[in-house]
């Protein structure tokens, strides 16, 4: 039996405009106006946090390799509990569990879970890849472009598979569009059509331009505290489950290039712990750093037969008014993709389980939502099934 | 713009020396028998540390592939388009590599052979070529 029930009790994400961030700060800054705004949101200040929880590509080589403690010293706040586990853009969804975990045990009360990132705003994102030294010295000398190629060798290798078509990826495109087009906060709202995304330029193949996630600044923060202690309006969002899991980060070591297996090993824990079934999830909240991304991890969670993705997303399931609501605030690809996403799953799925969104894009009754990051090149996966009431 | 070369260290010099003299080494288990690659200081299959290095034949088989249209970075610019993989070995290992052919001939499935290619500073890389049946 845990000792305290752990609720996230409040989420806050950076406004952006044009895909930057409206008022001009460093990523420090960015982290420190969402977390005021999240525990603002609990009735909670910076003096209250006890835990802090953190994943960056700031400040690296220096100040971010110690992620954590250069943000405490910036917030002054002293954490007795420092998690910075980086498994890529997956690792907020790890940072939830693993705060949850730490509140329970009594080890924490108010835990602070953030990210930011202005690559936008500094022009700092390339496609250079990483020192060919250690893992990457079989990687990096090729020249494939990272993160995309290796999600293209995906691709392509699911497409031989299980003749999987760029229509059937366009779709995810097209489909992350049209919940973008309902949410004012996403970057890119104007119309997409599945010729669109054939027609625009190659960048890896089998994946062209609008098959990646689009680079944006970004910030968020995610506050959890015990059930008794969050306060306010807002309905407490319980995290039910969690799995995580990670395979490789070179891609030549992938297990099996048509399957994402840290997705299927972190779901699989999450929904044994969660005790929920693939029905009883309302919303869907999934990591799109391409379109091959989405479709792939549909498959290994098992809302997808495998092999049969292209088939699940076709003819306007996950767009706005279809059967399966999926990344509905427009997700990587069309709401925002600052380096990494995952906490910005977590904020759209809280939103959506206590009713805040926008109507149009509102998932009615949203119960339950299932959360899934991945990180690296299809490396990492995590899982959480959160949960109003 | 120079590409980037591998940094080269003590796991993995064996490796890089035998490709200076154009032949294609992998680490492989006394224990199981298994051979892998990358080269690792514990087999990947049954974790035993009692490994030695083996010739491989240097035929593999596409297990995929991407078109690069965008360079990874302006070293590689002058190259584009052109074809990264990941091929098989005869032996069981999967590595990355580049095709050096016509990109519009690669195929999954493709028989492909070693081309060692002087990437300057000692170094050789195991580029593969298409096979023609």
């Amino acid at each position: 039996m845990v000792k305290y029930e752990a609720v996230i009790a409040g989420v806050a994400d950076e406004p952006l405009r044009d895909g930057k961030v409206v008022i001009p700060g460093s990523p420090l800054q960015v982290q420190a106006r969402c977390a005021k705004r999240a525990l603002a949101e609990a009735e909670l200040t910076l003096k209250d946090v006890d835990g802090l929880f953190t994943a960056g590509m700031w400040g690296i080589p220096g100040v971010g390799q110690l992620s954590t403690v250069t943000l405490s010293e910036y917030l002054n706040i002293r954490p007795v509990v420092h998690d910075g586990t980086n498994i890529g853009g997956s690792a907020f969804v790890s940072h939830v569990a693993h705060a949850a975990h730490a509140i329970e045990e009594g080890l924490c009360e108010v835990a602070l879970v953030t990210y930011g990132s202005t690559q936008r705003s500094e022009m700092s994102r390339n496609l250079a890849g990483r020192p060919a030294n250690l893992t990457m010295q079989f990687e990096t000398p090729w020249g494939l472009p990272t993160p995309v190629g290796g999600y293209a060798l995906a691709a392509q290798r699911h497409m031989y598979e299980h003749g999987t078509m760029r229509e059937q990826l366009a779709e995810i495109a097209v489909s992350a569009r049209g919940w973008a087009s309902l949410n004012p906060a996403a970057t890119r709202r104007d119309k997409l059509t599945i010729e669109d995304v054939l027609k625009a330029p190659q960048i890896s193949s089998p994946l062209g331009l609008l098959d990646c996630c689009l680079v944006t600044d970004g910030g968020g923060a995610i506050v959890l505290t015990r059930r008794q202690q969050a306060s306010g309006g807002r309905k407490p969002v319980f995290i039910r489950g969690h799995g995580e899991a990670a395979t490789h980060w070179t891609v030549a070591a992938m297990p099996d290039l048509a399957r994402l297996t840290a997705a299927e090993m972190s779901s699989k824990r999450a929904f044994e712990i969660a005790s929920v079934k693939h029905d009883d999830i309302d919303v869907v909240e999934v990591y799109d750093s391409f379109t091959i991304t989405t479709l792939m991890t549909l498959e290994a969670i098992g809302f997808a037969e495998r092999g049969r993705g292209g088939e699940f997303v076709s003819n306007g399931r996950i767009a706005p008014g279809g059967a399966f609501p999926l990344n509905t605030n427009g997700g990587g690809l069309s709401y925002a993709h600052p380096g990494m996403y995952g906490i910005f799953l977590l904020i759209e799925a809280v939103r959506q389980l206590r009713g805040e969104v926008e109507p149009e894009r509102q998932v009615k009754n949203a119960k339950i939502a299932l959360v899934h990051g991945t990180g690296g090149t299809l490396s990492s996966g995590s899982t959480c099934i959160l949960s109003v009431g | 713009m120079v590409k980037p070369l591998p940094v080269i260290d003590p796991g993995t010099a064996p490796y890089w020396q035998a490709l200076a003299e154009c032949r294609l080494i992998l680490k492989s288990c006394r224990d199981c028998g298994q051979p892998h690659f990358y080269p690792r200081e514990a087999c990947p299959s049954c974790y035993s540390d009692n490994l030695e290095w083996k010739e491989a034949k240097g035929e593999a088989q596409v297990y995929s592939f991407t078109i690069c249209h965008r360079p990874a970075g302006p070293a590689f610019a002058d190259d584009v388009p052109y074809v990264v993989a990941i091929v098989q070995l005869d032996e069981g290992p999967r590595m990355m590599t580049r095709i050096d052919d016509d990109v519009r001939a690669v195929k999954i499935g493709c028989r492909v052979k070693v081309k060692f290619h002087d990437a300057g500073d000692g170094v050789v890389l195991p580029y593969f070529n298409l096979v023609s049946e």
